[in-house]
């Protein structure tokens, strides 16, 4: 049996940070249930461009007196908004199986083990 | 309904709406085999990554004071416009699947030439960069930074190119008509590698770049 894809959602849909960090919520057996229209990957970009913007924005000096720590969550929140967007939306985890953001999300947590790992053995070791 | 165990079939079965899935034959998983072990490929380079940003940082926190290092070198409006041009990047490679699935061909090859060429453009700005680091005295072997720095930066500018690498035998294959809606789907693998080189800039360009140093 072939799998047919399904229409393409509305094109007026709003993407928001929601549906974003919802991610990927296909189902388990199956890929491709709706892609989103090209005027929704462009709003996709310009959300992508404008986070980019903030990003660059905290690099000046004034808002640098926020702080570190504050400049570092600022910067954290924005990059994992980014990437969430990239991931969710253009490499399609949001519509495609979760077997694949099942996948994806043990390499990062493997990622983030090696980075907590080497912090660790500074922290605590000494090394 | 298509026979199963006739992959011929099945891959000829869809009619060519525009909105058809990539076809590919049936498998024991239902999904895309192909797709699986990108994806696979893509978690293992999440770990390639993962440790050599970790190295960086390492290599950062020990650097001797007086050194010459990330404050001294770095050109934060030069590296943003870099980093726009390779998000973008990642909207006309969408753009440029989306076509080829709907059946246009004149549209598949401008995204795709268009994505090459911001990849390109991405790859000239970090060739500048490097240059001008060397020219400030930051050279591979200068210190713990530079050989961390050029390491990460440069395996990701390995990926980059090895992506347009990927985008040009697209384009050719499409010009050589072996490629349409039906098998779209390696495009979408491409695609698929492109973002993830995306996705990685964007965690080296807010942890190196705009990380407080």
């Amino acid at each position: 049996m072939t799998q047919t894809q399904s229409a393409q959602p509305d094109a007026h849909t709003e993407p928001t940070p929601e549906d974003a960090a919802a991610g990927a919520e296909g189902d388990d057996h199956g890929e491709h249930h709706e892609h989103p229209s090209d005027r929704q990957y462009v709003k996709i970009a310009l959300i992508l461009g404008g986070l980019t913007a903030l990003e660059v924005f905290t690099y000046f000096e004034s808002v640098h007196n926020l702080g570190d720590a504050a400049i570092y969550v600022i910067l954290i929140v924005l990059m994992v908004l980014k990437f969430i967007y990239v991931v969710a939306w253009f490499m399609h985890l949001k519509f495609d199986s979760v077997l694949f953001k099942r996948i994806f999300v043990a390499g990062i947590v493997l990622a983030l083990g090696v980075y907590l790992v080497m912090l660790t053995a500074f922290r605590i070791w000494g090394v | 309904m298509t026979d199963v165990a006739d992959p011929e079939a099945a891959m000829t079965a869809a009619p060519a709406t525009g909105h058809e899935t990539p076809a590919h034959p049936p498998t024991t998983t239902g999904m895309s085999h192909n797709k699986v072990a990108m994806w696979l490929f893509l978690g293992s380079e999440c770990l390639l990554f993962g440790a050599l940003i970790s190295v960086y940082m390492f290599a950062k926190s020990r650097l001797p004071a007086g050194e010459i290092g990330p404050n001294d070198v770095f050109d934060i409006p030069f590296t943003s416009v870099s980093s726009f041009v390779l998000l973008m990047s990642s909207l006309t490679m969408v753009l440029a699947l989306s076509a080829l699935t709907r059946g246009e061909e004149r549209g598949f090859r401008i995204w795709i030439v268009a994505t090459a060429l911001l990849g390109g453009t991405f790859i000239a700005g970090q060739v500048y960069e490097f240059t001008v680091f060397y020219n400030l005295g930051l050279g591979y072997t200068t210190n713990i930074f530079g050989s961390a720095f050029y390491t990460l930066t440069g395996f990701h500018g390995a990926h980059v190119t090895i992506g347009i690498v990927m985008l040009m035998s697209a384009l050719v294959a499409s010009l050589r008509g072996r490629l349409s809606p039906r098998n779209a789907e390696t495009v979408e693998l491409i695609g698929l590698y492109w973002h993830f080189v995306d996705i990685v800039w964007i965690l080296i360009f807010t942890i190196i770049y705009l990380f407080p140093q």
